[in-house]
């Protein structure tokens, strides 16, 4: 049985070195840039081994909520070809068997699926946390059931209508009144017996001024 | 020069300082009046400052020299803005009529030239008024966050942004697409945008409820429509200022380069923007002024409002390049960002590796170790001032350039509102001057019954005009709007400004005219304005009104296009203009030019043909003289 836990002890490093090579990654795995500093600015953290312990355990959970299999550990995201810009290639392989790797199509869709609660772990988002061939699901449009400029509009051409109705009537009304003030007038200077044709001449002065009496009057008895 | 033109017969048509002094006691007359000064100072300025004090002035102070634009500028100002303006000013007030009574006055003979007034008046209305239409538009789609220009819209299948906002921007989106919706070509003519008619409707209808009863009700919009602005820019200002990079769009625009001033292209634009700022030669200033007492002092008016006028295209300069530089310095900061992001993906390197300060020393490096992929990433080269000179003028500026800047600033709805409720003030204020400047006239002619009551006269020209402007709410609208701004309120005005002093100091004459300014405000105006009037300024307008007629002559005539289709988008294409343009762009400006001469020949035969008619016909007892 010893012998058989050497064996396996050696084995596991040579099982693992070929899951990063070139040809395993580009078939199996995902590229991952993280930008920590661009993001949170002074509130950076320091990306260390326990953050990638968090980053393998979160698409650990993503992994469990797309296949409602719960057999997903951390154990099973393979992390590879770390550089310091924080960049990394990982793989999943299945729980089951760990020689075998789950395909590309799977893994994407599980990510897309947890993607906020992956960023939100980190305090990051979309374009800070960086999934080099998976595209950011683009938000839905807001649509409104009336435009708000609509609503906008019939505010305003309410207001100008009013506006409108208001100043003609005011008009209107000052119309008739003056037009039932003339004809009381009229009825009146009928009564007195004076000559209609100056009636409307003496009134449009009256009403211009009613101060003035007999100048104006020795005037116009010149025409 | 004591030259005057023989004119017969002025005597009897203008009232006498006697008739006018009684006039003036008793208010028997039937003309309007302001309800006080400030409602005369505020419409004028109102009408005086409008858009292109936002959107033109700086823009040329940045492209001609920025701070040494100002000499230019004030020299031309007081040459030509001021006297031209007192002229106006002074010559309604006496006469007391509008633009075609006060030119009939003069002489029949000049009759033509307030016609000419009066159409250039009606053009510009048209197309001035769907510019507010836009600018209403704007205001409507302010009220939602996020704004809709600061993002692309999907496409149909939810794939991925509309190619073409994907290849533009989203505010040039918003703008051509949204807005416009513009064809490829002045040809198309792209049918009626139904938004934009409600908008257009809509802006006429404001215009009328302020215009319902001539000045009654205009006089009391203009507390609001003149003094709004101003608040409005002073807020910017300080929001501005609090930006970053607004400083250096302020350095910018002024910065001066005292080379500019040897082009004489700077001085011929610095004399057209005086010109077409002060809105001379519409004839609405004049009919402003005709609602004056006669003894108002009308010197002091020219001066105090050409003074805030300056002031105003200063002010508002100054402000719109605080914005400017801070959307220069967001775009230069997202450029070198972007570059800085590609640099570290390419080498992986950690971020802290290259920053603001350093990313040019790393570039050099990295292009000396590494040339080929330095090549194969094709970075773009960011340059500060190259986005500071990006500054475009008219409606690009306000519309495009100036939207995204909002975007980007916090509580952007808040900040476009006041923007846009801005530019409908000092756009509507604009139009009061505008519309006056073809109500009146069309009533001395007597287009309309004088039965019918003020309120009936400007509905039937507001709906006239409305269904006119309809060209430009088409598909093709904003082509068509760019030929109307560039040929009918352009040529004619020139013409119709020199026609004006002409008039004034060698037909009407210089001395009655002096003898009328002691009358009106006591004293004679000073050698300034004597060698103004009859030398310098006509002088002034005859040089830039040759040098615009030859280039508008010389040079060929195209516009430029939204065309998704061009292989230079998103930059605009220039098209030239179909053939068939030019029979417009000659009814545009050449009808309002010609009437000046027309109604003049037209007079002429008239009398002729009176005089023959008197003489063929059997002596008769002569009546006394109409």
């Amino acid at each position: 049985m010893w012998v058989w836990i050497v064996c396996l002890l050696t084995a596991a490093p040579a099982l693992a070195e070929p899951l990063c090579s070139k040809e395993v990654c580009d078939n199996y795995g995902y590229k991952v840039r993280i930008s920590i500093k661009t993001a949170l600015g002074d509130k950076a953290y320091e990306w260390n081994e326990s953050e990638m312990f968090l980053f393998r355990a979160t698409v650990a959970f993503a992994m469990r909520r797309y296949t409602s299999d719960e057999t997903y550990n951390v154990s099973d995201i393979v992390v590879c070809n770390k550089t310091a810009r924080v960049s990394f290639w990982f793989l999943v392989t299945s729980p089951a068997n760990t020689a075998q790797l789950v395909p590309r199509g799977q893994v994407e869709a599980a990510v897309r699926l947890s993607r906020n609660r992956i960023n939100s772990a980190f305090l990051l988002t979309d374009q800070t946390l960086q999934f080099v061939g998976i595209l950011p699901t683009l938000a839905p449009p807001i649509s409104y059931d009336t435009p708000p400029w609509l609503i906008v509009f019939g505010v305003v051409m309410g207001v100008v209508c009013a506006g409108i109705i208001t100043l003609l009537l005011s008009t209107l009304l000052k119309r008739t009144r003056s037009k039932k003030n003339l004809l009381e007038t009229e009825e009146e200077e009928d009564r007195r017996g004076s000559i209609t044709a100056n009636g409307r001449l003496c009134e449009s002065l009256r009403e211009k001024d009613p101060g003035r009496g007999h100048p104006d009057d020795v005037h116009l008895s010149k025409l | 020069m004591r030259l005057t033109l023989p004119n017969p017969g002025l005597e009897d048509r203008i009232l006498s300082h006697a008739q006018l002094e009684k006039l003036e006691l008793e208010e028997a007359g039937e003309r309007p009046k302001w309800d006080n000064k400030a409602q005369y100072m505020l419409t004028c300025v109102g009408f005086c400052v409008g858009l292109g004090n936002v959107w033109r002035f700086p823009y040329l102070c940045q492209s001609h020299g920025g701070g040494a634009f100002m000499i230019p500028f004030l020299i031309l100002l007081v040459l030509e803005g001021i006297p031209l303006l007192h002229l106006e000013f002074a010559i309604g007030q006496r006469l007391r009529k509008s633009s075609v009574g006060v030119w009939r006055t003069v002489s029949p003979y000049m009759v033509g030239v307030g016609i000419a007034s009066m159409f250039v008046s009606l053009l510009v209305s048209l197309y001035y008024n769907t510019i507010i239409a836009w600018v209403m538009w704007y205001f409507f789609n302010s009220f939602q966050e996020p704004l809709p220009w600061s993002q692309c819209p999907l496409n149909e299948n939810r794939t991925g942004l509309v190619s073409d906002c994907a290849r533009s921007s989203p505010v040039d989106y918003f703008w051509y697409r949204k807005t416009l919706n513009v064809t490829p070509a002045i040809d198309e003519t792209g049918g009626l945008q139904w938004w934009m008619v409600l908008c257009l409707i809509a802006a006429w209808g404001v215009l009328y409820v302020c215009c319902i009863r001539g000045i009654e009700t205009t006089g009391k919009a203009v507390y609001v429509t003149s003094t709004l602005p101003y608040l409005v820019l002073t807020i910017f200002l300080i929001r501005g200022l609090t930006l970053k990079g607004s400083v250096d769009g302020i350095k910018f625009l002024f910065m001066p380069d005292l080379a500019e001033l040897a082009n004489p292209t700077t001085w011929l634009d610095a004399g057209a923007q005086v010109f077409y700022s002060f809105s001379l030669a519409f004839g609405g200033l004049i009919s402003f002024s005709s609602y004056n007492s006669v003894h108002n002092n009308c010197e002091q008016d020219a001066v105090i409002i050409s003074i805030i006028n300056a002031f105003t295209s200063i002010f508002a300069a100054t402000v719109i390049y605080t914005i400017i530089g801070f959307r220069a310095t967001k775009r230069f900061d997202d450029c070198l960002g972007g570059n800085i992001l590609t640099l570290l993906n390419t080498f992986d390197l950690p971020e802290t590796n290259i920053t603001v300060h350093n990313y040019d020393q790393v570039l050099r490096d990295l292009n000396a170790t590494h040339p080929n992929i330095i090549q194969d990433l094709n970075l773009p080269t960011c340059n500060l001032n190259t986005f500071l000179s990006e500054g475009v003028e008219g409606t690009g500026l306000a519309f495009i350039v100036f939207t995204e800047a909002i975007t980007k600033m916090p509580l952007s709805p808040l900040w476009a509102v006041l923007f846009f409720i801005m530019l409908f003030c000092l756009g509507l204020s604009s139009m009061f001057g505008n519309i006056e400047g073809v109500l009146v006239p069309l009533q001395d002619l007597g287009v309309f019954p004088k039965s019918w009551p003020k309120e009936a006269i400007s509905g039937v020209t507001c709906l006239v005009c409305c269904c006119l402007g309809l060209i430009f709410v088409q598909g093709s609208g904003d082509y068509w709007l760019a030929l109307f701004d560039s040929f009918a309120g352009s040529i004619p005005l020139l013409i119709v400004a020199f026609c004006e002093m002409v008039g004034v100091v060698y037909i009407y004459g210089v001395d009655r005219f002096n003898e009328d300014l002691v009358f009106m405000i006591g004293h004679k105006p000073n050698i300034f304005w004597q060698a103004t009037w009859r030398v310098i300024s006509p002088l002034v307008m005859l040089v830039i009104f040759l040098f615009y007629f030859v280039t508008t002559i010389s040079k060929e005539l195209f516009y430029i296009a939204w065309d998704p289709e061009s292989e230079k988008f998103p930059t605009l294409e220039k098209k030239p203009y179909p053939s068939w343009i030019y029979v417009i762009i000659f009814i545009l400006a050449g009808i309002p030019s010609l009437s000046v001469p027309g109604a003049a020949i037209f007079m002429a035969i008239r009398k002729w043909r009176d005089k023959h008619l008197d003489s063929s016909s059997p002596p008769k007892k002569k009546m006394s003289v109409n």
